[in-house]
């Protein structure tokens, strides 16, 4: 393992006092709390705030989102570890207006429990009402019968954008809920794992896998995937990841969809526009048209090579909240 | 026997080491069902643990108040799942002994089934799901059961921690059905559930201090 580090202890606490000092006209840390980030442009009063959360290892998710148009403040977590109900306390109390905050995080049993504590006591200590909504959308970490075991993925991004303008546009909390709920109903995801990060801390690879084997539908903390067989092209593989997709959630001729394909750290742009160029023929041979489109590192696995393909398909609502501009320090849309 | 404070602590520094010790084999087990990263979660947990006790719980005298520093703490350090977890085990066990400066048989027996029962009841998992709560529930029973036919501690709790190295092992045989791990389905079969593993040591450490400081005292 080759990595730029300094202390394994330390990577969370460095990379925050960087992305901090980096980007001063954006971010701010608390002196609460040294993993809870918060933007540092005015919003405006009334506004419902938004908090994102997770692990650290998905840059430029979490940290990276929190911005005008998208979320107003992260709790950071150690590496694939939830952040404790602490930092997320802290985010919540500074990013409330008077409208209440909402929560958006992935589904996984920890974030779940740090979470819900959390808006056990902002409720009960701070009286601020919090609002929550999960991301389910990797099709291929549950059956469609058990849709609400389903863990989030690089989906998370497009629900990031949708509940960031609704709160822009002026919504109150339950309609900032409504819509991120709606935008994580309307997505699924799927990817394909060619190489594992290592944890800083242990060194180790995060799975194992052959020089010639892929693995479909690996998580993206490098939890293992479904199959695992051997490498196919980038072709086979958009084919595989956007067939799943389409068969778990119904995109008539017609709908419009936003579209994410998204590296998981290792990959290079040239693969991920070869697999969006394959993704293109497909949903335009089926009538599908695609009104924006993403592609690049969105939200990773450390070093992790692979790929994943987002759709989440649009209604007026939505089309209207992926048009809104975003300015983050890791991702701008004008 | 009598317990108290001072004793939590200094087994509460056993622990710490034991964490550090068995780091590297606790990640082994989790790189097989999850992210492999247990061991160094249960160690940052119990290294923050650890300059706890030597500082502002160095004086502590009320074993309830000791307790419940111990679970914010590791909560505050780790989040992840077993945070919130741990921490409600410990804060349910200090609710069981408030009050106490001497703990004697039953409080502690009191003690051990609310951090097992709290544990529970946070992440609502069952038996059979392939997860440390396939170590501390038959633990609980066992200790229930056991102590209400001898009402000696000691003993008891011997054979709660063997029925609880029992619900460890089962997890080598079962399908995962909570936390990451559950989206691996058949696959999990064959590997050891790192949760139930760390839980085990949690308990058997336990019993080892307890029989230690017991020969010390003989």
């Amino acid at each position: 393992m080759k990595k730029l580090i300094n202390n394994p202890q330390n990577v969370v606490e460095e990379m925050v006092e960087g992305y901090v000092k980096a980007h001063p006209n954006h971010i701010k840390q608390l002196p609460e709390n040294d993993r809870a980030l918060v933007t540092n442009r005015t919003t405006k009063d009334g506004k419902v705030g938004v908090l994102i959360g997770g692990g650290s290892g998905h840059e430029p998710g979490f940290l990276g989102y929190v911005g005008d148009g998208m979320a107003d403040g992260v709790a950071v977590g150690n590496i694939f570890a939830s952040p404790s109900p602490d930092p997320i306390l802290e985010v919540t109390k500074a990013i409330d207006k008077g409208a209440g905050v909402v929560y958006l995080y992935g589904n996984y049993a920890g974030d779940v429990m740090n979470f819900g504590m959390a808006a056990e006591m902002a409720d009960l200590e701070e009286d601020i009402q919090v609002g929550m909504a999960l991301a389910t959308d990797d099709v291929a970490s549950a059956p469609k019968e058990e849709k609400e075991k389903r863990r989030g993925i690089a989906g998370e991004f497009f629900i990031y954008k949708a509940t960031g303008a609704a709160a822009d546009f002026g919504y109150n909390l339950a309609d900032v809920v409504r819509v991120a709920r709606k935008a994580n109903e309307n997505t699924r995801s799927m990817g394909v794992g060619l190489s594992p990060c290592y944890l800083p801390q242990t060194g180790k690879p995060s799975f194992e896998i052959g020089e010639d084997e892929m693995e479909i539908g690996l998580g993206h903390h490098g939890e293992q995937g479904i199959e695992k067989g051997p490498i196919q092209s980038a072709d086979a593989v958009a084919d595989r990841l956007v067939n799943d997709i389409l068969a778990d959630i119904e995109i008539n001729k017609g709908e419009k969809v936003a579209v994410l394909v998204n590296g998981l750290g290792a990959t290079p742009r040239m693969d991920l526009y070869i697999v969006y160029r394959r993704v293109e023929q497909i949903l335009s041979e089926l009538g599908i048209e695609i009104y924006r489109s993403y592609v690049g590192d969105y939200i990773t696995s450390l070093e992790m090579g692979g790929v994943s393909v987002t759709l989440m398909k649009l209604d007026e609502e939505l089309e209207k909240t992926i048009d809104h501009p975003v300015d983050c320090p890791m991702f701008v849309q004008k | 026997m009598e317990f108290t404070a001072k004793d939590f602590r200094d087994y509460f520094k056993v622990i710490v080491d034991m964490i550090e010790e068995q780091k590297d084999y606790l990640c082994e087990l989790d790189r097989k069902l999850g992210d492999g990263d247990h061991g160094v979660t249960m160690s940052i947990g119990w290294q923050a643990i650890g300059k706890k006790l030597d500082n502002e719980l160095a004086d502590e005298e009320d074993s309830a108040k000791l307790n419940i520093t111990v679970g914010k703490t590791f909560l505050s350090a780790v989040g992840s799942s077993v945070g919130p977890l741990y921490a409600t085990g410990f804060m349910r066990g200090a609710k069981a002994i408030k009050n106490k400066p001497v703990l004697h048989d039953s409080d502690l027996k009191d003690y051990w089934v609310a951090f097992g029962n709290g544990i529970q009841e946070r992440g609502q998992a069952e038996v059979g799901d392939k997860t440390m709560i396939d170590t501390l529930i038959p633990f609980v029973d066992g200790l229930e059961k056991s102590f209400s036919e001898s009402q000696n501690f000691l003993d008891a709790f011997n054979k709660a921690v063997v029925a609880g190295e029992k619900g460890m092992k089962s997890t080598k045989d079962i399908i995962s059905k909570r936390g990451r791990s559950s989206r691996l389905g058949e696959r999990s079969v064959g590997a050891q559930d790192p949760g139930a593993t760390s839980a085990y040591l949690i308990i058997s450490t336990f019993l080892e201090f307890v029989e230690q400081r017991i020969e010390k005292v003989s």
